[in-house]
């Protein structure tokens, strides 16, 4: 089985959920901006929550599947159709042979996720399949998909392959089939064109002066236009330190909210480099990432400031909804007659 | 037992202190100030969890002062807590983590015995390979022929990796050379380039913007993706320059092509 891609869109890449291990060599992490988004696409089609899938960016691709294939789109609804039919996100989808995906205008976030039955077969590099595009390593070779590109699939599980006999069972015709199941609306995180991001102190927050620190908190900043995968570069009133001092270069990781003397807070996303000497004032909750990742330029965010134990507390919940989602599938899998699956908690 | 409270307490051989990094995440720091001595502590730790991870560990990144430590708090939970399905509530995976990097601190050295690595990079000095060798030698009022000499007659030890995929942070740059950054930033240095910085010194793995004086340029890879460590330097090594002619930078160029 193999994808072709028509058109290319905007930033279409193949990310996975990171290359870990390599990042003590200067080597980024990379991988899906919504993780959560790309865990839960790779479930609906019975693989694990970790192969690698598309990750598309504002303008979606076009996209031409030579076999039937079994899909799923979540994340950002980029308004995404299915041979000129609206295809509904967050479920198992089974896409004839000759089927065209493509994708409209931005109705919510900014990023949706593709995956298919069986990951997307491109050459592992350092143990992960993510488009890591400075380097031009990893990914459909090293780089974002251009029109023409062929991908080949790996091999759907089993799993995988009795939801597609489920589907296709009650299917009509030639048209695509769309599951019953979807995840459950209380798992999805709260999408937000203008999110309220939790977050919890970053190790320099004291050497901001109280006023920063206030408005930190008070304000709402802007995404602005240079944001890219590697970091949100926000607008709004400048937060300064006490005193001016320069710091040593230190480990940073997803979420850190670290700011550079100009005073416009930078939130370090998927492509972040390893290390960082900017003040780190705050630290986004793992859980309120994907609110961030789908929030689109121009949009606004809002910052609150929570307890160690409340970002643990969320973060456990959300993996707890991960293998609710898991199980249930599991069930449908192996009973044939359910509905409903996967509950939050 | 370690806590959070951001002080640094007594840990077997040496002191250190715990800092979170978001929720997944707990930073070891052993000084405040970069040195030698801080620098074996950093080392003494990252190779320990490079022997023996933990269970939830994800992996560890060194740097100039402390080791951050990167988990995954359900996995961590899940093998540490005792719980077949660990509850979200009062569960706190932050300071388990904190409580196994105290064990292993505990077991770690006064002072390492590994002996460092010593790693020779060859580099052609000025020319168009080191557009801003002749500024840095006018800065200092010495010749060319003198910077080079100096740049190439320290030990530089590699703190740490970062910034860019096989970029060393290079300890040891004399003060004689130490040159202020450009004012306006180059879009694209070619990867191999070598510059100075301030105090620091070292060499672009991949093409990159950046603010560096360029002084020359090695034909030896830094990033070597395909190979595991993907990078010719890491944290520990003992770094020397040498003086090549712009004959050898084109032999050994072609012949790594």
């Amino acid at each position: 089985m193999s994808l072709v891609i028509v058109k290319p869109g905007l930033l279409t890449t193949v990310q996975d959920l990171g290359r870990y291990g390599v990042q003590k060599f200067g080597v980024i992490v990379s991988g899906a901006m919504d993780a959560f988004a790309l865990r839960a696409a790779n479930l609906l089609v019975g693989n694990e929550e970790h192969e690698a899938g598309l990750e598309i960016t504002m303008i979606g691709p076009e996209i031409y599947f030579s076999d039937a294939a079994l899909i799923s789109v979540c994340g950002g609804d980029l308004s995404p159709t299915l041979n000129g039919r609206e295809l509904p996100p967050w479920r198992t989808v089974l896409a004839p042979e000759g089927s065209r995906l493509r994708f409209g205008p931005i109705k919510s976030g900014c990023r949706a996720y593709l995956a298919v039955a069986g990951g997307l077969d491109v050459p592992p590099r350092m143990d992960s399949r993510s488009t890591y595009l400075r380097a031009g390593l990893g990914g459909h070779e090293g780089r974002a998909l251009q029109a023409g590109d062929r991908l080949a699939t790996g091999v759907p599980s089993p799993g995988g392959r009795r939801l597609a006999e489920m589907l296709a069972n009650g299917a009509q015709g030639s048209d695509a089939a769309v599951s019953g199941w979807s995840v459950a609306s209380d798992l999805l995180p709260s999408y937000s064109a203008s999110p309220t991001l939790r977050t919890v102190a970053g190790q320099e927050s004291e050497l901001f002066d109280e006023d920063s620190r206030r408005r930190f908190f008070g304000e709402a900043f802007t995404v602005r236009t240079e944001s890219d995968r590697m970091g949100y570069r926000l607008a709004g009133g400048a937060l300064r330190l006490k005193a001016q001092r320069d710091l040593i270069s230190a480990a940073v990781t997803f979420g850190t909210v670290q700011v550079p003397p100009d005073g416009q807070p930078i939130v370090l996303m998927a492509d972040r480099q390893t290390t960082g000497g900017y003040p780190k004032l705050a630290q986004v909750i793992s859980a309120d990432l994907p609110l961030l990742a789908q929030t689109n330029l121009g949009g606004q965010v809002r910052f609150r400031a929570v307890s160690l134990q409340e970002a643990q507390e969320q973060y456990l919940n959300r993996e707890k909804g991960i293998r609710a989602l898991r199980s249930g599938l599991a069930q449908l899998q192996t009973n044939r007659n359910g509905k409903v699956i996967a509950h939050g908690e | 037992m370690g806590s959070l409270n951001g002080n640094y307490e007594q840990y077997g051989a040496f002191e250190a202190k715990f800092l979170t990094l978001g929720d997944a995440a707990i930073v070891v720091q052993f000084g405040e100030t970069i040195g030698p001595r801080t620098h074996d502590r950093v080392r003494q730790l990252a190779e320990y969890l490079e022997r023996h991870p933990f269970a939830g560990m994800i992996e560890y990144v060194p740097s100039f002062l402390s080791v951050a430590v990167y988990y995954e708090p359900y996995a961590l939970l899940l093998a540490h807590a005792g719980d077949e399905e660990p509850s979200a509530k009062n569960a706190d995976p932050g300071g388990i983590a904190v409580r196994l990097l105290t064990d292993i601190l505990a077991k770690l050295q006064a002072s390492s015995q590994t002996q460092a690595r010593i790693v020779e990079i060859p580099v052609c000095y000025g020319g168009e390979l080191g557009p801003d060798l002749p500024e840095v030698a006018a800065h200092h009022g010495l010749t060319e022929q003198e910077v080079i000499e100096i740049h190439a007659s320290a030990d530089y030890l590699v703190y740490m990796l970062g910034f860019a995929p096989g970029f060393a942070y290079l300890g040891g740059l004399s003060e004689r050379i130490a040159t202020p950054r450009r004012q306006t930033p180059r879009l694209a240095i070619p990867a191999g380039t070598v510059g100075i910085a301030g105090d620091q010194t070292g060499v672009y793995p991949i093409v990159t913007p950046g603010g560096w004086q360029l002084i020359g340029k090695t034909p030896e890879p830094l990033f070597l993706p395909a190979a595991m460590p993907p990078t010719l330097l890491k944290a520990g090594d003992i770094v020397r320059f040498r003086p090549i002619t712009r004959a050898e930078f084109d032999s050994r160029e072609v012949g790594a092509r």
